[in-house]
């Protein structure tokens, strides 16, 4: 029995909500390891787009919340996704227009263009508190649980209970539908295996007559849907605060890095590993230590880092990654 | 770093007296119209800016090298204060000191021990003992610390809870705070650099959000978000206090028509002033040396053809990591220097678009690359900086005036702090297009 609540225990504290969280940084990274793959640099502006694209998500619900419109059970900020999709993928196109497409023309040096991604986040970091200002907003509606930890305990009879959030679940059932979508659309699809050969080879794919514009605007178009749809479910899961998102970028790129620039199954796998560390290494593990081992009694917490540090669990797995497999796990650009 | 040779600047050789003599008239105006204690409040903060945007400007202008945690270096030479300049407080080193001391002694170690089975053993064997070295090490760590962090957080809470410092003069703060961000950047560079750019980029921006979040949290340290009050002044600043209750001080300001108030703290100032500007010329003088020294050329050569330079011999990434490590050690000296000028140490205060983002737009302003025009740059910037917090709602409320009353004027009144933001961003990326080289090109 001790070993059945043990085992509820990680799946409540830390198999559940990793998951939630690994789903929503592998949609970032995707979203960053796409336009590294095919714009040649790290966008310091992704975290900051998935705020503008959460926040317009949020206005919008607002927007629909006040005419009385709602989804059912599922919150009805995923009615006003596309709403915000859209606004991100113009305001994307349009930084691309005024802003990147000069330094792509002059084939600025890489480090450049990374300096000008952190002008473009600033202004969005602007743009977002303008619109919407600083607090911390909850917008989830809709029903809250799936199973709550009452009914949970009258169905098992177990100590140790385990409420299942529904934002954990739309998380994780949306992030492997976008997933699945965006691998078939890479794979199958004209568009996307166009993508892929100017990600492999520029010079090639420009002379088999693949259009470079075509191929940066889907690009930008498929990272402010990625991003949009993880800023969002990382706002229903937690809450919207525009700062954090910057602070997110951190473990976006670790994801990123990890699994291989430029390679979207490593920025998946990467995702879902710095999600599980983060939050394995930042848990109070007394709890399952005490039904695992009852003759054990220890006096802290046995917490390995507090939670204030869960950046620093991103960072270290960064700094192996650079010491150690530069290229990241699954083969990804790396000079 | 530009394809074609870009056309020589308007003005020659009198366009940086020019710039420099406007700014001057910028500030006496702000001087003459607002008061000199404002002014001179500007003033010192422009000058550490400068002195910073000199440090970012070594890694940028000479080599390249985007450092996107700046402000993680200038948290870690604020620290050098606190631990230097600060009485120790009585008991704590006796009760925790030694524990903190080993606990350091036992991570040093341990990442010495996993460097050498990483240099000296086989595969099969590195991956099994590095990890068990790491994590032997990490259990034996935290098991020396948190006995010893929690005795010297029991003594006195509220007033002290943190080890203190020594005690010693505060000017020798700051270069240990220089120090202090040089080993940081000796870590990360040993790391980062030799791989893709961005990878620098990104692993500072690491770094800089580890170490802001850790002044945060370790209350043994610098009593985290408790602050630090009362770092003492460096050695030729007088408190305002003293001079007040000297009536030689006092029968002088009279003589002069000034209260001894006013006269008090813009002496204060204006000694300051002086101390960082004796600093500030000493680092140009420095920099100018330097790059015009055989290293210097071999630096520029560097950053205009790593390739080429590499092929005649030069040791590019060993270079590099040199030139991160001096532009860091800037950073976390202006760091130093900041805290002893509030004579606090307010952890929160450390926010990314202040202490990096700014610095960065003073060094794309004023001209990377040039040592004059960081500085040119950092005073200018800072000064719209603190202009701009009261032109930004003037602004707004003219442009509303129009509009009716309601929750939308309210909106944009309200946003106005963010547009200082917004406009500084477009300041930034508007140079970078148009005009690369900034106010003052370098030659």
């Amino acid at each position: 029995m001790d070993i059945l609540n043990a085992l509820v225990a990680i799946t409540n504290y830390i198999l559940i909500p990793a998951t939630a969280y690994g789903s929503q940084l592998a949609l970032g990274a995707l979203g960053v390891t796409l336009i590294y793959g095919i714009l040649r640099f790290s966008n310091f502006a992704h975290g900051d787009t998935m705020a503008f694209g959460t926040a317009i998500t949020i206005m919008v619900t607002w927007g629909l919340q006040a005419m009385g419109v709602s989804f059912g059970p599922l919150p009805t900020a995923l009615l006003a996704l596309p709403v915000g999709i859209a606004a991100t993928a113009v305001l994307v196109l349009a930084t691309d227009k005024l802003v990147y497409s000069y330094y792509r023309r002059v084939r600025a040096a890489p480090v450049v263009i990374v300096m000008v991604s952190v002008g473009v986040m600033f202004m969005m970091n602007a743009l977002t508190r303008f619109l919407i200002g600083v607090d911390d907003i909850n917008f989830a509606d809709g029903a809250r649980f799936v199973i709550t930890a009452r009914e949970f305990r009258d169905m098992t009879g177990l100590a140790e209970p385990l409420p299942i959030r529904s934002s954990q679940i739309i998380t994780i059932v949306m992030a492997a539908l976008i997933v699945a979508a965006l691998f078939w659309f890479l794979n199958r699809t004209r568009t996307g295996k166009s993508m892929r050969a100017f990600s492999d080879n520029e010079d090639l794919a420009l002379l088999s007559g693949i259009n470079p514009s075509r191929v940066v605007a889907v690009t930008w178009i498929i990272a402010a849907a990625l991003a949009t749809t993880a800023g969002v479910l990382y706002g229903l899961d937690k809450s919207f605060k525009a700062f954090n998102y910057f602070h997110l970028l951190l473990p976006i790129f670790a994801s990123a890095i990890l699994g291989g620039l430029g390679n979207p199954l490593g920025a998946i796998a990467g995702g879902f590993v710095i999600a599980f560390s983060e939050i394995g290494v930042t848990y109070a593990w007394k709890k399952v230590a005490g039904y695992l081992l009852p003759a054990f009694e220890p006096d802290g917490l046995l917490q390995l880092l507090s939670t204030e540090y869960k950046f620093a669990v991103s960072f270290v797995i960064l700094i192996a990654v650079l010491l150690f497999k530069p290229t990241g796990l699954f083969k990804g650009k790396s000079v | 770093m530009s394809q074609h040779q870009p056309k020589e600047a308007w003005g020659g050789q009198w366009r940086a007296p020019v710039l420099f003599a406007i700014m001057a008239a910028l500030l006496v105006f702000e001087g003459l119209s607002n008061g000199w204690n404002g002014a001179l409040g500007i003033i010192n903060m422009g000058l550490i800016s400068a002195i910073l945007a000199l440090g970012v400007n070594v890694q940028w202008g000479y080599a390249g090298l985007f450092n996107v945690g700046v402000v993680g270096f200038v948290a870690l030479g604020g620290l050098a204060p606190v631990l230097i300049a600060m009485p120790p407080t009585p008991g704590a080193f006796k009760a925790g000191g030694l524990g903190v001391l080993l606990a350091l002694a036992v991570a040093i170690v341990t990442l010495g021990l996993a460097v050498w089975i990483n240099k000296t053993q086989a595969k099969r064997i590195r991956l099994i003992a590095i990890p068990a070295a790491l994590i032997a090490g990490f259990f034996a760590y935290r098991a020396l610390l948190d006995p010893a962090v929690a005795m010297i957080e029991a003594i006195n809470p509220s007033a002290t809870g943190y080890l203190g410092g020594l005690g010693w003069p505060t000017l020798i703060a700051w270069p240990v705070g220089a120090l202090m961000a040089a080993a940081a950047a000796w870590a990360i560079g040993k790391t980062a650099l030799g791989l893709r750019s961005d990878y620098l980029a990104i692993a500072t921006l690491g770094i800089g959000e580890i170490i802001v979040s850790v002044l945060r949290n370790e209350e043994w340290l610098g009593r985290g978000v408790m602050n630090v009050n009362g770092i003492p002044r460096p050695w030729p600043v007088p408190y305002e206090i003293d001079l007040q209750n000297d009536p030689g001080f006092v029968e002088r300001m009279a003589s002069f028509g000034l209260d001894p108030v006013t006269g008090s703290t813009i002496l204060v100032k204006l000694l300051y002033t002086g101390l960082f500007a004796v600093i500030l010329l000493a680092l140009i003088w420095a920099s100018e040396m330097a790059l015009k020294s055989p290293w210097g050329r071999m630096m520029r050569a560097i950053r205009d053809n790593e390739i080429s330079a590499a092929a005649m011999g030069k040791h590019v990434t060993k270079r590099h990591l040199q030139i991160f490590i001096l532009g860091s050690a800037v950073c976390g000296l202006a760091g130093a220097m900041m805290i002893t000028l509030d004579g606090q140490m307010t952890p929160s205060s450390y926010n990314p678009l202040r202490y990096t983002f700014l610095i960065w737009v003073m060094v794309i302003v004023g001209g990377s690359g040039n040592n004059w025009g960081s500085v040119l740059g950092g005073v200018l910037i800072w000064y719209l900086w603190i202009k701009a917090e009261a032109w930004g709602p003037d602004m707004m409320e003219f442009v509303t005036a129009q509009m009716s009353e309601g929750s939308l004027k309210q909106h944009l009144i309200d946003s106005a702090a963010h547009m200082r933001l917004l406009t500084m961003g477009l300041i930034l990326l508007l140079v970078l297009r148009f005009s690369p080289r900034g106010l003052l090109p370098e030659k």
